[in-house]
C-alpha cells in the first residue's frame, strides 16, 4: 500500500517523495524520519481518543478526595478496588447487567429470526405485491424510532408491558436495514444452487436452514453485532419504560441513576462505567471486521 | 414438493394445474415469511408514525383525565410559533454544525494516517474505531467528570468559567457537542477508512510523483477522491447528531437545558412527553424532526439504491 503522507498537517511539501537520481542515503532517511512522524501522528490521535476512558479508569481506583486533588493524579499508585465492588452490589449494576443481556440477546436473536425469514422471501420467492412490500420494509428506514416514542410508549402501557421484558423488546424484532443487508447477502447465492437443491427435494424451509443460512454467515454475523451495539446502548426507550422499577432497568439507565445518587462518589459511578463498557470493548477486538462490515454495508441506522 | 416427473427444465413442466397450486404455495409461504417483520412494522413503526399526525391537532384537556380534544392546526402553529421551539430549533443546528464537520474531518485525518500497512495498525485502527462502541451514557459519565468544576481537569488548565461548564450558557452545547464528536469519531473512522481502501492506490501514489505534497495533495486530491465517503458520512453523521440527547438528559437535565440552549429537538420531544405529559406537542415535534430527517433519510437510500441495482443484476 503506498504512503498518503498527508495526515500531517505541518508536513514540510519537501518530503514529496519524488523518486529521481538524487543519492539513496538521504531518501532512505527521509523515509525513516517520516515512518516516525506518522508512528508520531497516530500515537498522539490514540492518546487523544483513550484519553477520557483511562481518566475513567485511574478515577474509578483513587478515593473521591485524591480525585479532587490538583493537579489531578494521572495514575492510581495506590488503587481502591472498593469502588467496583461498590457499583456491583450497591448500585444494582449485577442486576443492571443482567438486564441488559437478556434485552440484548432478545433483540439480536429476534432481528436475526425476523430479518432471515423476510430476506429469504425476498430473494428466492416470486409473489403479488413483492415490489411494494420491499419499499414498506425500505420506508421503515425512513421513520426514525424517536418519532414513534408517543404513541409507542402509549401501546406498551395498553399491553400492560410497563416494566417488562416485552416492553423493552418487541418493538425493535424487526429491521429494515437487516432485512436489506440480508436479501444482498442471499442473492449472491447462485441460482443453480437452488434449482439444484430443489432436485434434490429440498423444500424452501430446508434449503433456507441447510443451505443458505450456512452461506450467509458473515452477513449474519455482521447484522449480530450491529444489532447487538444499537441494542446493548439504546437510551432512550429504556428510560421511559423501565420507570422507577430497578427489576428490568438495562445498564445504561442504571449508569445515569448511578451518577444522580452517587454525586459524592464519583470513583464508584466511574467504576460502573468501566464495567459497562467493558463487554462492548471485548465485542469490538473480537468482531471488529464484521462490525466495520456492518457500519459500512451502504446505510446505517 | 417437486413432482418426480421433473426431467426437463422446469420452466416447462408438464402439468400446469400442478405448476399453480404450486405456486399458491409460494405465494401463502412468501406472505408467512413475510408477516412477523410486517406486524412489528405495522404496531410499532407505521402505526404511531400516522398516529402523529392525527395528534398533532389534539389538546391536552384543562383538567387530568378529561379526553384530548380537538383543536385543529392551532397547537400546530402555536407550537412552531413559540420561541422556545426557534430556541431549540437554532440549537439543534448548531449542535450538527458543530459535531458534524469536525467529527468527519477527525475521522478522515485519522483514517489517512492509519492507510498503510505497518507494524502495529491494527492496535491504532483498533483504538480509533473504539469509540464507537461506548454508549452515550458511558461518554456522557466519562466526561462529565473530566469537565466537572471540582474534581475535573478544567481548573488545572486554567479554564474554570462561572457557572461552571455544563450550566453555561455559552459553554454547555460546546461542551456536549464535544461528547458526541469523540463518539462520533469511531463511526466517522471506519467509513473513512472504507472509502480509502476503495481507492486505487495507483491515484494517490501518481498525485504524490506529480510533486504534490502535504496540504495540497489534501485538498486538491484526496478530499475530491474520497468526497462520496465524505458525503456517505455527512448523511449518517447528519442522521447521528440529530437523534442525540442522552448526554443532554445525564448532564444538563430538564430543569438547566432551556436555559443553557441546549434544548435540542429530540431532548425537546422527550420533555414534552415524560415531563409536560403532552404527546400532543410532542406529537408536533416529531413532525418536525422526522421531515428534517427525512431529506437525510433520502440521500441515505440512495445509496442503498445503487447497491441494489449493483445486486439486484
Amino acid at each position: 500500500m503506498p504512503a498518503t503522507e498527508l495526515a500531517a498537517p505541518p508536513a514540510p511539501p519537501v518530503v514529496a517523495g519524488v523518486p529521481g537520481p538524487a543519492a539513496p542515503p538521504p531518501r532512505r532517511r527521509h523515509r525513516r524520519a517520516r515512518l516516525v512522524l506518522r508512528y508520531v501522528l497516530l500515537s498522539v490521535g490514540a492518546v487523544a481518543i483513550l484519553f477520557p476512558l483511562y481518566m475513567a479508569v485511574v478515577n474509578s481506583l483513587l478515593a473521591p478526595s485524591q480525585i479532587a486533588h490538583q493537579p489531578p493524579p494521572f495514575f492510581p499508585f495506590h488503587p481502591q478496588w472498593g469502588s467496583y465492588r461498590k457499583a456491583w452490589t450497591d448500585g444494582d449494576l449485577g442486576i443492571y447487567l443482567r438486564n441488559s443481556a437478556i434485552q440484548t440477546s432478545v433483540i439480536v436473536a429476534g432481528q436475526l429470526v425476523t430479518s432471515i425469514l423476510a430476506a429469504y422471501a425476498f430473494a428466492f420467492l416470486e409473489f403479488p405485491l413483492k415490489r411494494t412490500l420491499f419499499i414498506v420494509f425500505l420506508m421503515t428506514l425512513m421513520i426514525p424510532f424517536e418519532v414513534t416514542i408517543a404513541t409507542n410508549l402509549a401501546t406498551v402501557s395498553s399491553l400492560g408491558w410497563f416494566n417488562t421484558f416485552p416492553g423493552l423488546t418487541v418493538p425493535f424484532l424487526a429491521t429494515g436495514f437487516g432485512t436489506f443487508l440480508l436479501r444482498q447477502a442471499f442473492l449472491q447465492i447462485p441460482r443453480d444452487l437452488r434449482e439444484a437443491a430443489q432436485l434434490d427435494g429440498y423444500g424452501h424451509l430446508r434449503f433456507l436452514w441447510s443451505v443458505a443460512i450456512p452461506l450467509v454467515r458473515p452477513a449474519l454475523a455482521a447484522l449480530g453485532v450491529f444489532s447487538f451495539l444499537g441494542a446493548w446502548n439504546q437510551y432512550l426507550w429504556p428510560l421511559l419504560v423501565t420507570g422507577n422499577d430497578n427489576s428490568v432497568r438495562t445498564v445504561q439507565i442504571g449508569l445515569k441513576q448511578l451518577i444522580n445518587t452517587q454525586l459524592d462518589q464519583i470513583n464508584v459511578s466511574l467504576a460502573g462505567t468501566v464495567i459497562a463498557v467493558v463487554p462492548l470493548l471485548v465485542i469490538l477486538v473480537v468482531f471488529q471486521k464484521q462490525l466495520v462490515r456492518s457500519l459500512t454495508s451502504g446505510a446505517v441506522k | 414438493m417437486t413432482s418426480a416427473t421433473v426431467t426437463i427444465p422446469r420452466e416447462r413442466a408438464p402439468a400446469r394445474h400442478h405448476l399453480l397450486s404450486r405456486r399458491h404455495r409460494e405465494w401463502g409461504l412468501a406472505y408467512l415469511l413475510l408477516l412477523p417483520a410486517l406486524v412489528v412494522f405495522g404496531v410499532f413503526t407505521f402505526y404511531p408514525f400516522l398516529k402523529n399526525f392525527k395528534l398533532a391537532l389534539y389538546q391536552n384537556p384543562p383538567y387530568p383525565g378529561l379526553p384530548m380534544h380537538y383543536v385543529g392546526f392551532h397547537q400546530v402553529t402555536s407550537v412552531l410559533s413559540s420561541t422556545s421551539f426557534h430556541q431549540s430549533l437554532v440549537s439543534t443546528l448548531l449542535y450538527v454544525l458543530m459535531v458534524v464537520p469536525v467529527g468527519l474531518l477527525g475521522g478522515l485525518l485519522l483514517a489517512l494516517a492509519a492507510h498503510k500497512a505497518i507494524r502495529g495498525m491494527p492496535v491504532f485502527r483498533t483504538i480509533f474505531s473504539s469509540t464507537v462502541v461506548s454508549s452515550v451514557a458511558v461518554a456522557a459519565v466519562v466526561f462529565g467528570t473530566l469537565m466537572d468544576p471540582v474534581v475535573g481537569l478544567l481548573p488545572w488548565l486554567g479554564i474554570d468559567p462561572h457557572p461552571a461548564i455544563l450550566q453555561n450558557p455559552t459553554w454547555a452545547l460546546p461542551a456536549v457537542s464535544l461528547i458526541a464528536i469523540w463518539q462520533f469519531l469511531g463511526l466517522s473512522f471506519i467509513i473513512m477508512t472504507a472509502g480509502l481502501q476503495s481507492l486505487p492506490d495507483e491515484i494517490l501514489e501518481a498525485a504524490r510523483l506529480d510533486g504534490a505534497g502535504g496540504w495540497a495533495m489534501f485538498w486538491r486530491v484526496t478530499v475530491p477522491l474520497v468526497s462520496p465517503t465524505l458525503f456517505f458520512g455527512l448523511v449518517v453523521g447528519t442522521i447521528y447528531a440529530f437523534q442525540s440527547f442522552g448526554q443532554i438528559d445525564i448532564l444538563i437535565g430538564p430543569q438547566n437545558s432551556q436555559f443553557t440552549h441546549t434544548n435540542v429537538l429530540l431532548y425537546y420531544v422527550y420533555q414534552a412527553l415524560s415531563i409536560q405529559n403532552d404527546p400532543g406537542v410532542a406529537a408536533v415535534l416529531s413532525i418536525v424532526l422526522f421531515a428534517i430527517l427525512l431529506v437525510f433519510t433520502l440521500a441515505q437510500l440512495r445509496f442503498l439504491e445503487r447497491r441494489v441495482t449493483y445486486a439486484g443484476n
